[in-house]
């Protein structure tokens, strides 16, 4: 069932709140032993903001705009009195004491929180398995990753386990998850979610996003969750918007570009895809046109070296003094090094020592200072090409899920499965990553994203015309996903999930 | 000191602003309260946590900064400064590296006459406070972080190596201690560590064109501690030239019990800071209003007091510094003023008998024992002659003491001065009768002597005798 019509049995009084979540609940428990996509279900939590839901729509209030729908939450974001790992052994038994900005938004608009996701740890990786918590796994083939960093979220929303997600998106890691797993996904403008109670890995690129099963859900949980805050100073003063009221469909006559850089070493049957969603835009009105952003070719170089850089400063704090683990020594320096070298993972390890270098002295101008001017070019070239295009297009990944384990032996491989999705957050720009088709291959279908890039702030457009081509080709992409989920394991009793 | 070497100093110093809450969490910033009660995720670097900026920091500082006659930057930048420290404990301290908020500043100090310029005035947040289980840090059983400092604002103000000699530095660090006092920016106290100070010092022969290898020291926690450890090293730092040798650019650390500076750490091992922008916030942008309204707010500072003091009230200079070392000790003269006390009789008595009184005591400025209504009464007393400068003295102390006004004090214990000349004519007799070989040797031409006389009377009468009258009366009897 569609979250829309959940949701409007939920206002209907047609089915409560609290028998939504145990149908989910009874889900995770059939598919999360085969895809371990939550570190923590918070049942408790769960039950009580559910009953807290039924509570007040049978005094006839509104709950708010996700009225008992259960929303499952990455585990770096802080929910207050719950764990939160940030997938690294490091902060194991850390209990948050207090919600992140995002997550108090969602309470307030009577969301369940019903549990935590894995992720890569600290938000570093692209499939899930650098967690310290166990590898999360693709529900349309156990044998590949989910992609990352917010492989959890994007798996509890695939298999059916949880409706909507948070997740949260540095140089991809809402929306290549989000492709690898055939639902929808979105990186908001720079600014435009709090990061506040948000365990930082970058915090020039960070950003808060929702995902869903649809475009609609997208627009549903950014309703409710963005917006100025006066706790996160690098968030932008914007009101609410309702985005689910400007789904209007009226798409005729946008322009939309391809960046012909960002077809750089895609498959042939994701381009295949593409160039199919390319012409069910233009019959859809839309004018696609090539077009060219050259810097985006540095942007990956760039990126690595940003996002190192402030990550190496950022995770200082896990230092085993106040919090987090701590191992035993007898000096000073010991203690340090020891509680971070058993505490974080090797991934981890690799780019503080990478950021640590090109923040060094002798290093900072020949890296750090050139990555920030990289930055200042890619901003300006995508402002150049919206000067002409309302949209920019491209796969939201070179190719579909990869096999587990095929590419953690080697990053640099794995960073440049990025390619596409980094210089949107290097420009601060908005994305959706939303399924465009299916690859299929020795009796697999495995998903495919688009990844459609906005200007800045300019949410409206990009979840206008995602939802307009999801009318197009959506019916498709559903049926794809029950196949999945009935394969997966058998949905019993659970119409909701089917 | 030796002709054939001079010194260069440059002092970097950091101060505490007077803020009742932490630079970038609403935690309280108060000095002493039990550890670990003044904390949040913010100040405690949990994860998730984020700086907001205390715009009433950032108006102390611009204040300072344009009482050190600085130019503010309308738009400067927050660093990261990394480092791993266990009172640390976001693992980098943000700080102003790149863009600060104000430079090219100068002090003025006044033996010899020189401006000592100031390079820059930035803001910071400090660290906590690490407590050592033992006498040292090597030997410590156990070490425990106190984070109620964690986050309290701080600017540093970086001087440029100006200062020639010690007492220079001690002067320009006395003079920017009072200046920031008077501003309101800082209590500025070495004590509770609300003002610190880190010294460079280089020497070079007299007149060479290059500069020497500068040392940096640290753990100087008093003016008398900067003075000496500068002194110390000037000399060691020679001794290494004279012998041939070259400095070695490195930290060192004063030991106040040895009276010695010791190597806490050379350039080659002391740490990479990784100074870069700090992405969490955006940059720090000032308005001409802002800087306006912080410049017309600003208290009358130490100079322009002076000044004031001896160009309208035509106190002497000396007076008008002494007066001036403290905003509390200027207001309360000022007070004594406006209620109508002549300004260097109420600078006397104030310097003299009240601020003796107080150093005796150990009375800080903050609990001057007495307040200006009192003193101003007692001076009446003394100008209408009711009492004398000499029982005044007493009665100042009686006042501190009891609290009592002084009228009060003089009615109680009858200390009213004689000025009826009837009654002092007869003590007046009786004391030339007293004294006739005195006598004689005034009449014979030796008119010191009256002073004597006068003593003689003053003794007589405990003090109490108005001596001009005495003086006159005396004059009139012997010589007439």
């Amino acid at each position: 069932m569609a979250t829309k019509d959940i949701l409007k049995h939920i206002l209907s009084g047609e089915i409560s709140a609290t028998e939504v979540l145990e149908s989910y609940l009874k889900r995770i428990d059939e598919a999360d032993p085969e895809t371990n996509a939550f570190i923590q279900v918070l049942e408790p939590t769960a039950r009580a903001n559910a009953a807290r839901a039924d509570c007040l729509l049978e005094k006839g209030e509104t709950p708010g705009l996700l009225a008992g729908l259960p929303v499952a939450v990455k585990d770096n974001i802080c929910v207050k009195g719950a764990g939160c790992t940030c997938g690294s052994k490091m902060l194991e038994n850390w209990i948050s004491p207090y919600d992140a900005t995002t997550v108090r938004r969602l309470r307030e608009q009577g969301a369940v929180l019903i549990g935590k996701t894995n992720m890569d740890e600290f938000a570093m990786g692209s499939s899930t398995e650098t967690s310290a918590y166990g590898i999360t796994r693709n529900p349309w083939d156990l044998k590949r990753v989910p992609g990352g960093s917010s492989g959890g979220s994007a798996v509890a929303v695939a298999a059916g386990m949880a409706p909507l997600a948070l997740g949260t998106d540095t140089g991809g890691s809402i929306r290549q998850p989000a492709g690898f797993t055939g639902i929808c996904g979105l990186k908001p403008s720079y600014g435009l979610v709090s990061r506040f109670g948000v365990a930082a890995y970058a915090s020039s690129l960070d950003a808060v996003g929702p995902l869903g099963q649809t475009v609609w859900d997208c627009a549903l949980v950014l309703e409710a969750v963005a917006g100025a805050d006066r706790l996160d100073p690098t968030s932008s003063a914007r009101g609410r918007v309702a985005y689910t009221k400007k789904l209007d469909g009226n798409v005729r006559g946008l322009r939309v570009g391809f960046p012909r850089e960002l077809l750089q070493g895609v498959s042939a049957p994701v381009k295949e895809q593409f160039d199919k969603a390319l012409s069910t835009m233009e019959g859809m009105g839309i004018i696609v046109e090539e077009v060219s952003i050259p810097s985006v070719v540095h942007a990956v170089d760039a990126y690595y070296v940003i996002a190192a850089g402030e990550a190496s400063s950022n995770l200082s704090k896990f230092d085993g003094v106040r919090f987090g683990k701590r191992a035993p020594a007898e000096m000073l320096d010991e203690m340090y090094t020891r509680s971070r070298g058993e505490g974080l993972g090797k991934e981890v390890i690799r780019r503080i020592i990478l950021g640590t270098f090109v923040l060094g002295a002798g290093h900072k101008e020949q890296y750090y200072l050139r990555a920030a001017q990289v930055r200042t070019l890619i901003k300006r070239d995508f402002d150049k090409v919206f000067e002409d295009f309302d949209l920019i297009v491209s796969p939201a990944s070179p190719d579909v899920a990869f096999k587990i384990g095929e590419k953690i032996q080697d990053p640099l491989t794995m960073y440049l499965g990025d390619l596409m999705t980094i210089p949107v957050n290097m420009a601060g720009l908005c994305a959706l990553s939303m399924p465009m088709g299916f690859v299929r291959s020795g009796g697999l279908s495995l998903p495919c994203g688009l990844q459609v890039i906005g200007k800045p702030f300019d949410e409206q457009t990009v979840l206008r015309v995602g939802d307009s081509l999801e009318q197009e080709i959506g019916a498709e992409i559903r049926q794809e996903v029950r196949a999945m989920r009935r394969k997966l394991s058998p949905v019993r009793e659970c119409e909701l999930v089917d | 000191m030796t002709d054939r070497y001079e010194m260069m100093i440059g002092l970097e110093v950091h101060v505490e602003l007077l803020t009742k809450t932490k630079m970038f969490c609403r935690c309280s910033s108060r000095f002493g309260d039990p550890p670990n009660t003044n904390i949040c995720p913010a100040c405690l670097g949990l994860p998730g946590s984020l700086p907001l900026a205390n715009m009433e920091a950032v108006r102390l500082a611009t204040r300072a900064a344009i009482a050190l006659n600085c130019s503010i930057n309308l738009s400067s930048r927050f660093d990261r400064k990394n480092y791993f420290y266990p009172d640390l404990p976001k693992g980098y301290q943000v700080t102003q590296f790149y863009e600060p908020l104000a430079q090219s500043g100068y002090i003025q100090i006044d033996s010899p006459l020189k401006k000592i310029r100031i390079n820059r005035v930035h803001i910071e947040e400090d660290a906590g406070k690490s407590i050592h289980a033992g006498d040292e840090i090597i030997t410590a059983e156990y070490s425990l972080v106190d984070f109620n400092r964690s986050g309290v604002p701080l600017i540093e103000i970086v001087s440029e190596p100006d200062m020639s000699s010690p007492d220079e530095a001690r002067q320009y660090l006395e003079k920017l201690q009072r200046v920031l006092k008077f501003a309101g920016v800082s209590d500025v106290k070495m004590e509770e560590g609300s003002m610190r100070v880190d010294c460079n010092i280089s020497v070079k022969p007299k007149g060479s064109e290059v500069p020497g290898t500068p040392c940096e020291m640290k753990n100087l926690s008093s003016f008398r501690a900067v003075a000496r450890a500068l002194a110390y090293e000037f000399e060691r730092q020679k001794c290494v030239l004279e012998q041939g040798g070259t400095v070695v650019r490195e930290t060192r650390h004063w030991d106040e019990a040895e009276q010695v500076t010791k190597v806490l750490r050379t350039k080659e091992t002391s740490d990479d800071y990784r100074y870069f922008p700090d992405p969490d916030l955006p940059m720090l942008d000032l308005n001409h209003e802002f800087i306006e309204e912080v410049r017309k707010n600003m208290p009358k500072l130490p100079d322009e007091i002076v000044s004031y003091y001896v160009d309208e009230l035509g106190l002497p200079e000396y007076d008008a510094r002494v007066l001036t070392a403290d905003p509390l000790l200027s207001g309360f003269f000022d007070k004594c003023v406006s209620l109508g006390a002549e300004p260097k009789a109420a600078s006397n008595w104030i310097m003299v008998e009240l601020l003796g009184y107080m150093k005796a005591e150990g009375i800080s400025y903050e609990n001057i024992p007495l307040s200006p209504e009192y003193l101003v009464s007692m001076l009446e007393l003394i100008d209408k002659g009711v009492i004398s400068g000499k029982i005044a003295k007493d009665i100042l102390v009686i006042m501190i003491e009891t609290g009592k006004d002084p009228r009060t004090i003089v009615k109680e214990r009858g200390l009213e001065q004689i000025s009826d000349e009837e009654s002092l004519a007869g003590i007046i007799d009786e004391v030339i009768a007293g004294h006739p070989s005195v006598v004689e040797q005034i009449r014979a031409g030796k008119n010191k002597a009256v002073g004597f006389l006068v003593g003689q009377v003053m003794k007589r009468t405990k003090g109490k005798a108005n001596p001009a009258k005495v003086n006159v009366i005396l004059k009139d009897k012997l010589l007439s």
